[in-house]
């Protein structure tokens, strides 16, 4: 880990990722947490409970954002906290057997604030599919050397 | 709505032991899409001056919704678990969760407000790992909230 705090400012960008989405990633995604909520993975379910269609998993959208964190960080242990509010849910389309993703999510990330005495950066991301923001607060706390 | 407000305030007492496997770590950083070689490679992981695998840092909701599962499935609890959504979540690390660590989950009910024909529930979850004899090292703090949507929501 070799971010110094000196060397960084609040605005600063940390770069972008693009998290490509489809419906076997979801199934992987519950098979790995154990979170087999079948509207994450059942098309006449998720509407059966007026949800407008599979969607992915809050948490399969927060851990893939944190990435651009992790790498950004060099070490993913030097994230020590990681919070957000789920606001709108990424709808995942059915594209099997073709080579289209089900959906997109488009992750950015900028240092929102630098702490002195805890010598930590928060990384506010933003989160967006189909055009809109769907994780609010997405906020990141990194441990500096 | 049949979510029992008498919850709030409950307490679920650690019961299973999670046992954190190098194997897991890689299918969970996997499924996340992560890529960092400190979820894959023990060498890496040392290198960085780690005594193993680290976990991606949202693996601990894996212990975290089992321990949820405790306050979902509890009959006196009148939640309907299709008509769940997360609303947020909180990961606050006291120490990273390497493989090798034997992990158990305390779960608080922290709030339960109505909210239109439902119900927003917010729990937290104290995770330790097991150390020598009886004693236990705090790792991560856990906080969730999930809407319990009423019909028509």
């Amino acid at each position: 880990m070799s971010l110094s705090i000196h060397e960084l400012s609040p605005g600063q960008e940390i770069g972008s990722r693009t998290v490509e989405v489809t419906r076997t990633d979801l199934v992987k995604y519950a098979g790995a947490s154990g979170d087999f909520n079948p509207i994450h993975w059942n098309e006449a379910f998720a509407t059966s409970v007026e949800l407008p269609g599979v969607i992915a998993h809050g948490m399969f959208t927060m851990g893939s954002a944190v990435q651009l964190v992790t790498d950004w960080a060099g070490d993913p242990a030097a994230v020590v906290d990681f919070q957000t509010r789920f606001t709108k849910p990424v709808l995942v389309a059915d594209t099997t057997g073709t080579t289209e993703p089900g959906a997109t999510i488009e992750v950015s990330g900028i240092i929102g604030k630098l702490d002195a005495e805890a010598n930590t950066a928060r990384i506010d991301l933003t989160v967006v599919s189909a055009g809109q923001k769907v994780l609010m607060k997405a906020q990141a706390v990194v441990a500096l050397s | 709505m049949t979510i029992n407000p008498d919850l709030q305030g409950r307490t679920y007492p650690a019961a299973e032991v999670y046992d954190v496997g190098r194997e897991k770590i890689r299918e969970f950083a996997r499924a996340v899409k992560a890529t960092h070689p400190a979820h894959f490679d023990v060498e890496a992981a040392k290198a960085l001056g780690h005594t193993d695998l680290v976990a991606p840092p949202t693996f601990a909701i894996i212990i975290a919704q089992r321990a949820d599962a405790q306050l979902i499935e509890d009959p006196e609890a009148g939640i309907d678990f299709s008509r769940v959504v997360h609303a947020d979540q909180r990961f606050t690390h006291h120490r990273p969760i390497f493989a090798g660590d034997q992990l158990v989950a305390e779960l608080h009910v922290d709030s339960i407000r109505a909210m239109g024909g439902g119900a927003m529930i917010t729990t937290r979850s104290e995770i330790f790992a097991l150390g020598a004899g009886e004693s236990r090292e705090p790792v991560t703090t856990t906080t969730s909230s999930i809407l319990v949507r009423g019909e028509g929501q």
